[in-house]
């Protein structure tokens, strides 16, 4: 099959089947310079980007929401075309009919629509009140099929953050797909897959199958109506550039549109970019300047999207975060790199408009990325705290090279496999219930198996483990469970359907689970072992409290002795999980990973053996616990490397803030040194790194006066955010971590 | 055989070339009064490990030295204990990682010559430039990390000169200028690094209960250590 808006590329089987890597490794040419042939910002840019700075302070004063639409429900075509600055755009579309206005998407749960808007001091409609009183939602049928048990291990917060009242995200579409064939291709190829469907003995899953790809082929039809009503014809391929940037971002809209997932991952774009702009170029059609243009513009439509969220929400997942992920850099399986021009066109838009934490830059790092790229990246680590780091030579041999990363630390190959997101379960929780026979002393809520408190005066390691072992068996199980409920009720009554409909349909699944409280539970399991830990009892004879006497080992300082309790947790943990079936047979992984939700995990927990008080933070992700290094940064590394990516394929989060005096003397060292780490961390089959190279203090200047830093951009937790944005604990909790600095 | 560690910094930037673990030895012989590691100088502080022991944990850093990283021993004075440094120092240069050697200078013993042999750079802290503040204020004479510098020369060893600038005691423009003459003398040293006297060691001092002498004397402005930077 051919096209004359494919002339000039070279053919392959991409043309014949939908396979977008195939065209990608055909035709992308690979850079190994340096970032001196960037362009900077042109003036129209920096037009545009003054006009949304504006509206950014405008919502920052606003509380956070600039605007509700309450009566038109989200959906691709249901609001009028909404522009900037319309004849200044290059790329356009909107999430609803002006910019930063946002939408309601009741589909995940009418509650969570309801309370947010009244959050911000509106009220939903009685138009979408009335709409939604006979219809089921996500969030209904999963709360009419939870167990009683599943009910109280949310409640006592052993689970939590469970998307069962909002999408569950972390579905990544393949908008390249629209680009690269347009939709009419794609819909024909989605319908050759539904004819095939019903040519064998229909099943319960044909069924489910076949009503799937009836719906993804309605959405794409959509998806055509809605870039009409934009003044496009996305039905055939893209011809050039900004029409290659248009239609994948007409699909990645169309996806936000229908969809307000946690997590509305990007996927690998720029790279497949940079072929049109190669094409471009070569013809004379485009110039470096109008090639940073398009990006920039691009870029800008990534930093206005937004999702409206309750304050309980904005707990777990600060920052009103997107998750726009985009996967940069790697290396191919056939020793090229996956580096182009445009792959620091993209990171260049943190200089063209100013740093932020959308798109979510995601550096695909591997030891043979070429040395300019390497050095850009570090700077710009250096200069913006807007990026992070994976590890392209852990992941490439499991995902080959055209995966990304959805939310902030999941790898999936695009458009062939999804995950089911399942949050995390609170470790350092089921340790206190399991010292406590099954009563969860926080919530006064009795989970789990019964059994009589441990009456030890100080407790034994291997008494300990051998229960903790029980309590697991039976926290994974249920844990599975739930998230079956959660995941048919999802696919049942808010499937991502434009989203899949941009994935092969003979998808792979994951389903993604998690922990959070890793280092507490390492360190409390290291002083029952090393240390002697009294477990102090309240009148009704529950342990609330410990008194630890003695030292003990504590995760981060590159001690096997207690480093080897956590890389062993993380296996029973999988292994145990592995022991429940999935619904659709997906496969089990796990992260480490904790978003913001680290506070109020916290909060939720009681003292631990470990010293941690009653209700403080856990460290996020696979963080050592706040403070707690004693050999320097390095030694904090080698600890969370540890940790076996096997075990936790949906990744292993580290959050790494130094000062720039201890990350060298002058600036080039600085990024010489940060390369070195980078290397080095990455050598030792790590996964994942967040830089932030920043001083506390800005920290504490940004936490008493927030408006003197509205552009203040950290990395929290596999993501970026405004600073600002945070709540006043999570930015305390950030400012209270450990900060590798020079003596 | 063992040494005297009183701790380490797994991530060291500012002690030597590249990325670097740094291992601070216990024990020195002058007595400084900006010293910011007071808790280093008795002799009989600190851990003991064996040369193997050191090793085995600057291995564990190894992937992040990247070309011009390694290992710094600093202390206290680590030629307090040349054997052990000569010692580690070999079991590196077997592994292949850069060595590294903070110093005040010593008198040239037959254990301190060997232990240079296993140096592949030496940052040599040249406290004043005159001998009166030298006897004064760190409690020796300068000949002795001159004659230190001879000898690092004669051996060619790589050298940085190191002065912590302390303002009323050797913030002068004469000083520095003095410092730049000592390195012309010397084509083995190829770079001055010129530290800002800091009182973040403040606490230290308190934790040990002994007074900190230059505690009552001022840091230097950034304005000071540019102007005194660009001299050389």
């Amino acid at each position: 099959m051919t096209h004359e808006n494919w002339a000039g590329f070279v053919g392959g089987a991409w043309q014949d089947a939908i396979d977008v890597r195939d065209f990608i490794q055909k035709n992308y040419k690979e850079y190994k310079g340096d970032h001196s042939f960037l362009a900077g910002p042109t003036q129209r840019t920096r037009h545009l980007m003054g006009k949304l700075e504006k509206l950014f302070a405008l919502e920052r004063e606003y509380g956070g929401v600039l605007d509700i639409d309450t009566v038109t429900v989200s959906s691709l075509v249901s609001y009028a075309p909404g522009y900037i600055d319309k004849d200044n755009e290059l790329i356009v579309g909107m999430q609803t009919n002006r910019p930063l206005k946002r939408g309601v998407n009741p589909f995940g749960g009418i509650r969570m629509a309801r309370s947010a808007c009244e959050a911000y001091g509106y009220k939903l409609s009685d138009k979408v009140e009335e709409e939604f009183k006979f219809r089921t939602t996500h969030n209904d049928g999963v709360f009419r099929a939870y167990t009683e048990e599943m009910r109280k291990a949310r409640k006592s917060h052993v689970i939590t953050g469970l998307p069962d009242g909002y999408g569950r995200g972390r579905i990544i579409g393949d908008y390249r797909r629209v680009a690269l064939y347009g939709v009419d291709r794609l819909i024909a190829a989605k319908k050759a897959d539904k004819a095939a469907v019903g040519a064998g003995n229909i099943n319960m899953e044909q069924v489910r199958l076949s009503e799937e790809l009836f719906q993804q082929i309605t959405f794409l039809n959509l998806m055509k109506e809605m870039a009409k009503m934009y003044g496009y014809d996305i039905s055939g391929p893209a011809k050039d550039t900004r029409e290659a940037i248009q239609w994948t971002y007409f699909a990645y809209l169309a996806a936000i549109k229908e969809q307000n997932g946690a997590a509305m991952s990007l996927g690998r774009v720029s790279t497949f970019f940079d072929i049109y702009i190669e094409r471009d170029i070569a013809a004379g059609t485009l110039t470096e300047e109008g090639a940073q243009e398009l990006i920039d513009d691009f870029v800008m439509k990534l930093r206005i999207a937004r999702h409206l969220r309750t304050p309980e929400y904005n707990e777990l997942f600060g920052g009103d975060p997107m998750w726009i992920t985009e996967a940069v850099g790697g290396m191919g399986e056939d020793g090229r790199t996956l580096v182009t021009k445009s792959s620091f066109r993209i990171l260049n838009t943190l200089y063209t408009l100013g740093s932020s934490p959308e798109p979510n830059l995601t550096i695909l790092w591997s030891k043979a990325l070429p040395e300019g790229f390497k050095k850009y990246c570090a700077k710009v680590s250096v200069d913006t705290d807007s990026i992070q780091y994976e590890n392209d030579d852990l992941m490439r041999p499991l995902y080959g090279d055209d995966y990304a990363i959805a939310c902030c630390v999941s790898a999936m190959k695009v458009g062939k496999q999804m995950q089911f997101f399942g949050a995390r379960c609170n470790l350092a929780k089921l340790l206190l219930i399991t010292l406590n026979g099954g009563f969860d002393a926080d919530s006064d809520i009795a989970i789990g198996p019964e059994m009589p408190v441990m009456d030890d005066e100080i407790l034994d390691y291997d008494k300990v483990m051998a229960r903790f072992d029980t309590y697991l068996e039976w926290l994974c199980n249920l844990y599975v469970n739930t998230m079956n409920v959660i995941h048919y009720m999802h696919d049942k009554y808010a499937y991502e359907k434009t989203q899949m409909a941009l994935h092969d349909t003979d998808v792979h699944r994951f389903m993604a689970f998690g922990v959070a409280g890793m280092s507490v539970i390492a360190d409390s399991l290291s002083a029952i072992k090393y240390a002697k830990v009294r477990p102090i009892r309240n009148e009704a004879g529950y342990i609330v409290d410990f008194k630890t006497e003695g030292e003990f080992p504590k995760y981060g300082n590159d001690d096997d002795r207690v480093d080897l309790i956590a890389r062993d947790m993380a296996h029973r943990v999988i292994t145990e999980l592995r022991k429940t079936p999935t619904y659709r047979d997906a496969e089990h992984t796990l992260s480490v990973l904790t978003i913001t939700s680290n506070v109020s995990y916290g909060k939720n927990t009681g003292a631990t053996p470990d010293g941690r008080p009653a209700k403080a933070a856990f460290a996020p992700g696979a963080n050592p616990m706040h403070n707690r290094e004693e050999n320097g940064a390095l030694a904090s590394l080698n600890s969370v490397a540890k940790i076996s990516y096997d075990d936790c394929r949906d990744g292993i989060s580290n959050t790494f803030s130094i000062t720039p005096q201890a990350l060298g003397r002058d600036y080039d060292e600085r990024v010489n040194n940060l390369t070195a780490i980078l290397d080095g961390y990455f050598a030792k089959s790590a996964h994942h790194i967040n830089v932030n190279v920043l001083n506390r203090e800005t920290l504490i200047k940004a936490y008493e006066d927030p408006t003197a830093y509205p552009n203040l951009t950290i990395r929290v937790s596999g993501y970026a955010v405004n600073f600002h944005k945070l709540s006043r604990e999570q930015q305390k909790e950030v400012i209270s971590r450990t900060f590798h600095e020079s003596i | 055989m063992t040494g005297r560690i009183s701790s380490f910094q797994s991530l060291g930037t500012l002690d030597g070339p590249g990325v670097r673990f740094v291992a601070f030895l216990q024990g020195c012989d002058l007595a400084c009064g900006c010293c910011h590691n007071p808790e280093t100088r008795g002799l009989t502080g600190g851990q003991e490990f064996t040369p193997a022991e050191l090793l085995e944990r600057v291995k564990r850093f190894k992937e992040y030295f990247g070309d011009t990283g390694g290992l710094t021993l600093s202390g206290g004075e680590p030629l307090l204990q040349p054997e052990f440094v000569a010692e580690v120092f070999a079991l590196c240069k077997n592994e292949g990682i850069n060595t590294c050697l903070d110093t005040a200078g010593v008198p040239l013993t037959e254990s301190v010559r060997a232990a240079l042999e296993v140096t592949d750079r030496v940052l040599l802290d040249i406290k004043y430039t005159n001998d009166e503040d030298y006897i004064k204020y760190a409690g020796c004479s300068i000949s002795r990390p001159l004659e230190f510098l001879e000898y690092l020369k004669e051996r060619e060893i790589p050298v940085t000169l190191r002065q912590v600038i302390i303002p009323t005691l050797n913030d002068s423009r004469e000083n520095v200028l003095r410092l730049a003459a000592i390195r012309d003398e010397h084509k083995n040293v190829d770079k001055i690094e010129l530290l800002p006297f800091k009182k973040l060691c403040a606490t230290k001092y308190e934790a040990l209960g002994i007074k900190f002498p230059f505690g009552h004397l001022p840091t230097p402005t950034a304005e000071t250590m540019a102007e005194l930077s660009a001299l050389l």
